[in-house]
C-alpha cells in the first residue's frame, strides 16, 4: 500500500469514531417547534418523536400523591435503559410538554427538576432510546392549589 | 444563578436554581393583556473544561426560580474543576453561574 492512501485511511476512520464520540447539544425548541405548542400529550410526543409507539418499561417517576402548591411540584425521574433524550409532559396545563433533556455520554439519566400545574393531572415522561425505541411512565396526581393562573 | 456540585464515588451531584420569573402566556395576558409578555428559560446547559454535562429544553410550566438537580459520570473530572451553567430566556436574555467541584 502506498503511503498516501494509508494516510487517507487512517485520517476517514478517524474521522469516523470522531463523530459519534462527540456530543453535540441539541435545542429542541428551534428543532422542533410544533412539539411545544401541542395543546395534548399524545399530539406533543408525536411531534416530537415521530411516534406514539410506546414501552412501559425503563422510567421511573416520583411525585407527591397530593401537591399543596401547583406553582411548585417537585418531579423525579429516571431511566434506567440507554437513552438519547428525555421529555416530560403534563396534561393540567393549556399546552403539553414541559422539558426536553438531550442526553450526553456522560450524563446519568436521573433528575429532579420542579414544575407548575393548574389543576390535578398526569405526568408523562418519555425517554428515547438509543436503540430508537420510545420508553414510557406515567403518574397521576392531585393538586390542591393550581400554579399556572398566579 | 446558583451552581453547587459534589463529587462522590464517581458521581458528580449538581443543584442547581435560576432566578428566573418563568412568566406563562396565561399570566402575562392576565396581568399585562398581552400574551407576548411571556418570558420564560427556555434553554439551559451545564459544562465542565468544555464538555457538555447537561442540557435541557424548556417551557414555561417549570416553577418560578427553577430547581435543576442532576448527575454525571466524574470519572473524568476532578475536585475543583469549574462547572459553568448557563441559560437562554425567551426574550434572549442569558444568565450564567459557576461552582467548584467539592
Amino acid at each position: 500500500m502506498e503511503r498516501r492512501q494509508f494516510l487517507s485511511l487512517a485520517l476517514g476512520s478517524l474521522a469516523l469514531v470522531a463523530v459519534p464520540a462527540s456530543v453535540r447539544a441539541e435545542d429542541y425548541r428551534k428543532l422542533k417547534p410544533t412539539a411545544w405548542t401541542a395543546k395534548t400529550v399524545d399530539e406533543a410526543i408525536k411531534n416530537l418523536y415521530g411516534s406514539l409507539d410506546m414501552k412501559t418499561e425503563g422510567v421511573s417517576i416520583k411525585t407527591p400523591d397530593v401537591a399543596s402548591n401547583g406553582g411548585a411540584i417537585p418531579v423525579d425521574y429516571k431511566v434506567t435503559v440507554p437513552v438519547k433524550s428525555v421529555a416530560v409532559f403534563q396534561d393540567a396545563n393549556p399546552e403539553a410538554t414541559v422539558c426536553v433533556n438531550t442526553v450526553g455520554k456522560y450524563e446519568i439519566t436521573e433528575y429532579s427538576i420542579k414544575i407548575k400545574m393548574a389543576k390535578s393531572g398526569t405526568i408523562t415522561v418519555v425517554a428515547e432510546g438509543q436503540d430508537g425505541k420510545l420508553y414510557v411512565a406515567k403518574r397521576t396526581l392531585k393538586v390542591a392549589l393550581g400554579g399556572c393562573e398566579g | 444563578m446558583k451552581v453547587k456540585a459534589k463529587l462522590k464515588n464517581g458521581v458528580v451531584k449538581v443543584k442547581a436554581m435560576a432566578k428566573h420569573g418563568m412568566t406563562t402566556y396565561n399570566q402575562a395576558e392576565k396581568k399585562t393583556g398581552n400574551k407576548d409578555n411571556a418570558n420564560f428559560i427556555t434553554h439551559i446547559s451545564a459544562t465542565i473544561n468544555g464538555e457538555t454535562v447537561f442540557d435541557l429544553s424548556t417551557s414555561q410550566f417549570l416553577s418560578k426560580n427553577p430547581i435543576f438537580k442532576f448527575k454525571f459520570k466524574g470519572d473524568s473530572f476532578k475536585k475543583g474543576d469549574k462547572l459553568e451553567m448557563a441559560w437562554t430566556d425567551r426574550k434572549g436574555k442569558t444568565g450564567k453561574g459557576k461552582g467548584k467541584i467539592k
